[in-house]
């Protein structure tokens, strides 16, 4: 009962962007997919992507509003990152023995479907900011990741006043959402 | 510039920042203009993703900080060098409050012994009483500690001119006023003598012998009468070893009374002429007598072994017999003395007996010429 509690503060935690959380989540579960990975024809840099996925995913379903977590987060981290290991294997043509996991897993079937998607999203965003180039790029991370003001950004960048700035947020945007929606539309 | 206007009030629309009339006359502007609306649903999925971008941005920024708080701190390990500083932090991490429990038990522990180390160790300084020892050991005479006392005080028989050198006991071998006492306690020129009551006396030296450091007194003084007869009897013969003994003398000014036991029939370094007698006694009672239980003295307090406390010796009272038997032949004043040879107080109770022959026992004082 106090470990179901203290699990639900942590993704709590998690869905706040709370490095304590983070940390402690992280510093509980990393070893055991390390070692999987590790195990299983992966390297560190290999674990280290996979367990950071699961943390996205599981931060996912923290932040949807009808998330229930019906197991342990040990558990449900441990299904994904095999998962997604055993997919990317699979990918790189890798042997892959398809060997029942002595550890207990749950269906994450759906869970990652919907990860993958957002990460496709994310992919296609990254990629159309990036492709923006400077001052844009920095300017609409400045308002959209940054949350900053117009009045603050416009004298970090520079410019001479606040509707100036204004101005070459609107055509920046205008030129991102044009190169998302490029990419998105197809992706759909 | 229109267009500005508009993707800042959807913006404000979709953040909900607008007022109540703003917000319904913009519903109207959607309802009525296709391309506003379409534009208003295109930006709120835009902005969703935007969103969802900068979330797992943060997210994964949040996370590579972690990984890398995690690899310092030891928790996570990547191959390669384990640096110095992660193994020590790791180490520090892990047994911190280990290590503070066992900081706090060692230094209340250390604190318990040191205090019960001061409570518990006698006022004496430990290394003095080590180095006397080993003294006693080198040099074993000097083990023997004389036990006559100094004092200082100026009393109206002594004369006024002198100095006060030494003091001790003595007792009386013959009722007109014969005492004996140790040698070393007479060390001086003249000596006065004090009853139990506190009278003087003054006193004359008949005889010194150093070697058996037996002295023989007299007191002369008009104040002095002589007693009938003496309560006590002085022992031609020795004593059985574990005999009750007792003793009185003037460690103090007053009389002190100690009992103990024959503990051995020689004395120090197996000296015949004297006898272990194992008693407490201090400086002072030098000279004094020591009976046994029939009222008998069967010795002269002499000395104290200074290693033990409860050991002491004291000259057989054969002695005092041999050393009157040979000033006999050659002073004519000890031809007088006249050995009690038999004791009234056998038989009593103890207090009757030290009652009885306190009156024969006397402090002596000896002074010097200044």
């Amino acid at each position: 009962m106090k470990q179901e509690i203290n699990e639900q503060l942590l993704l709590r935690g998690l869905a706040n962007n709370d490095s304590k959380a983070i940390d402690t989540i992280y510093k509980d579960n990393f070893n055991m997919v390390q070692a999987f990975i590790l195990n299983n024809n992966g390297t560190y840099d290999d674990a280290r992507d996979i367990f950071q996925e699961a943390m996205i995913a599981l931060y996912e379903k923290a932040k949807s509003e009808s998330f229930v977590l019906t197991c342990q987060i040990k558990t449900y981290i441990y299904s994904i990152c095999r998962r997604l290991w055993l997919k990317r294997l699979q990918q790189q043509g890798k042997f892959v023995v398809q060997s029942e996991s002595l550890e207990e897993t749950v269906s994450v079937e759906e869970d990652l479907e919907i990860h993958e998607k957002r990460n496709a999203d994310f992919v296609i965003m990254e990629r159309a900011m990036n492709s923006l180039g400077e001052p844009c790029k920095s300017l609409l991370e400045a308002y959209y990741i940054n949350k900053k003001g117009m009045t603050e950004i416009s004298a970090a960048f520079g410019y001479t006043n606040a509707d100036n700035a204004k101005n070459q947020k609107y055509k920046c945007l205008m030129r991102l959402k044009k190169l998302f929606f490029t990419q998105y539309n197809i992706g759909d | 510039m229109e267009d500005i206007l508009l993707l800042e009030a959807i913006e404000r629309y979709l953040a909900g920042g607008m007022l109540h009339e703003e917000k319904a006359y913009f519903e109207q502007l959607r309802k009525n203009t296709p391309e506003i609306d379409q534009m208003v649903v295109e930006h709120k999925l835009f902005l969703q993703q935007m969103e969802h971008f900068s979330d797992q941005k943060n997210l994964k920024h949040a996370l590579h900080e972690s990984h890398n708080r995690l690899i310092e701190n030891g928790d996570v390990y990547e191959g390669g060098e384990i640096s110095t500083k992660g193994l020590v932090v790791q180490l520090w991490n892990r047994y911190k409050r280990v290590t503070a429990i066992a900081a706090s038990i060692a230094g209340i522990t250390a604190l318990t012994i040191s205090g019960l180390v001061a409570y518990l160790t006698p006022a004496g300084d430990n290394s003095q009483q080590v180095q006397m020892l080993s003294r006693t050991m080198t040099q074993v005479v000097k083990a023997q500690n004389a036990l006559g006392a100094k004092i200082k005080e100026v009393d109206s028989k002594i004369p006024s001119n002198v100095e006060i050198t030494s003091s001790g006991s003595a007792f009386l071998i013959d009722a007109k006023g014969y005492l004996v006492t140790n040698a070393h306690v007479l060390k001086g020129s003249g000596a006065v003598v004090v009853n139990s009551k506190g009278k003087e006396f003054n006193a004359k030296i008949i005889n010194i012998d150093n070697d058996k450091d037996i002295a023989i007194l007299k007191i002369e003084d008009e104040d002095f009468k002589p007693l009938a007869s003496l309560p006590y009897s002085i022992k031609k013969s020795n004593v059985d070893l574990g005999e009750e003994l007792f003793t009185l003398g003037y460690p103090r000014d007053s009389i002190v009374y100690n009992m103990g036991y024959l503990s051995a029939a020689s004395g120090f370094k197996g000296d015949t002429a004297t006898c272990q007698i194992s008693l407490s006694a201090n400086p002072g009672n030098s000279g004094g007598p020591v009976f046994n239980k029939n009222g008998e003295i069967i010795g002269i307090l002499s000395t104290k072994e200074a290693s033990s406390d409860d050991v002491v010796f004291a000259i057989k009272s054969k002695g005092i017999y041999k050393l009157v038997d040979d000033l006999r032949e050659s002073d004519t004043t000890v031809k007088k003395i006249k050995m009690p040879s038999t004791s009234s107080i056998k038989g009593k109770t103890r207090v009757e007996q030290v009652k009885e022959v306190s009156d024969c026992i006397f402090l002596v004082k000896a002074y010097n010429q200044k």
